[in-house]
């Protein structure tokens, strides 16, 4: 708008001031139609040479230059695309045998673990076995001698106690009686022994 | 003379006289800066079309920008069914470019600060999109005049005004173009002018305004091409697609 005005009051100054000053410009050369002709003719020829080359040679090789671009990206898009399914793909199948090895190895400790186990598991019960057997001929044994020395200690006990009388007293004493007393007295000091 | 601001838009021959007939055809300034204009473009973008890299370099990048540029325009305004008028549209918009950005230059000359020009664009565009318009359509175009949802007392005073707007369109297309480029050349004229006659006391205060409008004028040398072959894009829209 401002400039519109500007233009005209400069515009409208100057056609005077031209027409004042001089004859052979006469205002806007625009409104002179001695080359308008020529113009139009220079503007056909021009601007239709223009048109013919650029739509027949130019432009169609641009827009080809964009569409082989534009499908070469998308190629490249799409094997990106594949190159990434398949990347997946093999993660997956890493991960898959990653989980595999891993039950496996679980599978494998937990083998080993349960034969260790049986092992010593068999191992325990032949040992206390052996043991056992080893405790039961011992307690066997024991009993045996335990048995064997009350009847020996008793026989020496009579003997010894036959011999002392007979020093100290000077004659036989009768074996049974001595027994009995020999008896009576290991009994009494068991039963000592035990109350103890 | 030269201080004259409507001096610079003069034509003169350059070369013989030439005739066709009783009609003068001579080869002038504003033809050479016509064949300057499409020289540029054809070698700038046949360049831009040579080369056929994956990564473009510069000069591609410049010219495959400038097709998506005017291809998605015409798009936008005209629909898919404009697509058969791609290279005309853009032989236009670059045609009109190139004449106001070579008008920049200092000393040379701005083909489209001549209505003459502008108006022989203009009504080419406009008896092409009528003849697009009636053949697609037939006299059903004319529907064009007739807008739908208006009551019918305004019917005949809007379908007066529908159809002085549409003759009026090359007259305001071309004006348009041509008032931009000459107001704006004569107004740098002007205070380049200013700059001389007020020295080197008063002269930055007009020079620097002269630097200003500079920037200003190849923003207008843009717009205006662009305003060109979108209105152009518009009246194709109107004749290939008839609903309002």
């Amino acid at each position: 708008m401002l400039k519109k005005i500007i233009f005209q009051t400069f515009s409208l100054s100057f056609l005077v001031l031209s027409s004042a000053n001089s004859a052979e410009s006469g205002g806007m050369p625009q409104l002179n139609p001695e080359f308008w002709f020529s113009q139009i003719v220079w503007l056909v020829l021009t601007f239709g040479i223009l048109y013919i080359i650029l739509s027949k040679l130019v432009l169609p090789k641009i827009s080809d230059n964009l569409e082989t671009r534009k499908s070469q990206i998308l190629e490249n898009i799409e094997t990106a695309e594949k190159q990434r399914e398949e990347s997946e793909d093999k993660v997956k199948q890493f991960e898959k045998i990653i989980l595999s090895s891993k039950v496996e190895a679980k599978n494998i400790f937990n083998e080993a673990r349960k034969k260790v186990l049986n092992d010593i598991n068999k191992k325990r019960i032949a040992l206390e076995k052996d043991i056992d057997e080893e405790i039961a001929t011992t307690e066997k044994e024991i009993s045996k001698l335990k048995n064997g020395s009350e009847v020996k200690i008793r026989k020496i006990a009579i003997e010894t106690s036959s011999e002392l009388i007979k020093q100290l007293i000077g004659e036989e004493v009768n074996n049974s009686s001595i027994s009995a007393i020999v008896e009576d007295r290991s009994r009494k000091n068991k039963e000592k022994q035990d109350g103890i | 003379m030269a201080a004259n601001p409507m001096y610079q838009f003069k034509v003169y021959r350059i070369g013989p006289e030439i005739k066709l007939g009783e009609v003068d055809i001579s080869f002038t300034n504003a033809s050479l800066f016509m064949v300057i204009s499409s020289l540029a473009i054809l070698i700038i973008f046949n360049l831009g079309a040579k080369k056929k890299s994956l990564i473009p370099d510069k000069i591609q990048l410049l010219a495959e920008l400038s097709y998506s540029f005017v291809s998605k325009m015409i798009s936008d305004t005209a629909g898919s069914k404009a697509k058969p008028y791609f290279s005309f549209i853009f032989s236009l918009f670059m045609f009109v470019l190139f004449c106001n950005m070579f008008g920049m230059i200092p000393y040379s000359f701005t083909v489209t600060s001549h209505i003459i020009v502008t108006f022989v664009l203009a009504a080419f565009i406009f008896v092409g999109v009528t003849i697009i318009g009636f053949t697609k359509h037939g006299l059903g175009y004319l529907k064009l005049f007739v807008p739908s949802g208006v009551p019918m007392v305004l019917l005949p005073l809007i379908v007066v005004i529908e159809i002085i707007s549409y003759l009026s369109r090359p007259i305001s297309l071309s004006v348009r173009l041509f008032a931009n480029m000459m107001a704006g050349h004569t107004m740098m004229k002007v205070f380049g002018g200013f700059v001389i006659s007020l020295g080197i006391v008063g002269g930055w205060l007009p020079l620097s305004f002269s630097v200003a409008l500079t920037g200003l004028e190849i923003l207008v040398a843009f717009l205006q091409a662009y305003v060109f072959a979108i209105l152009t894009c518009i009246y194709l829209n109107d004749a290939l697609n008839l609903h309002h």
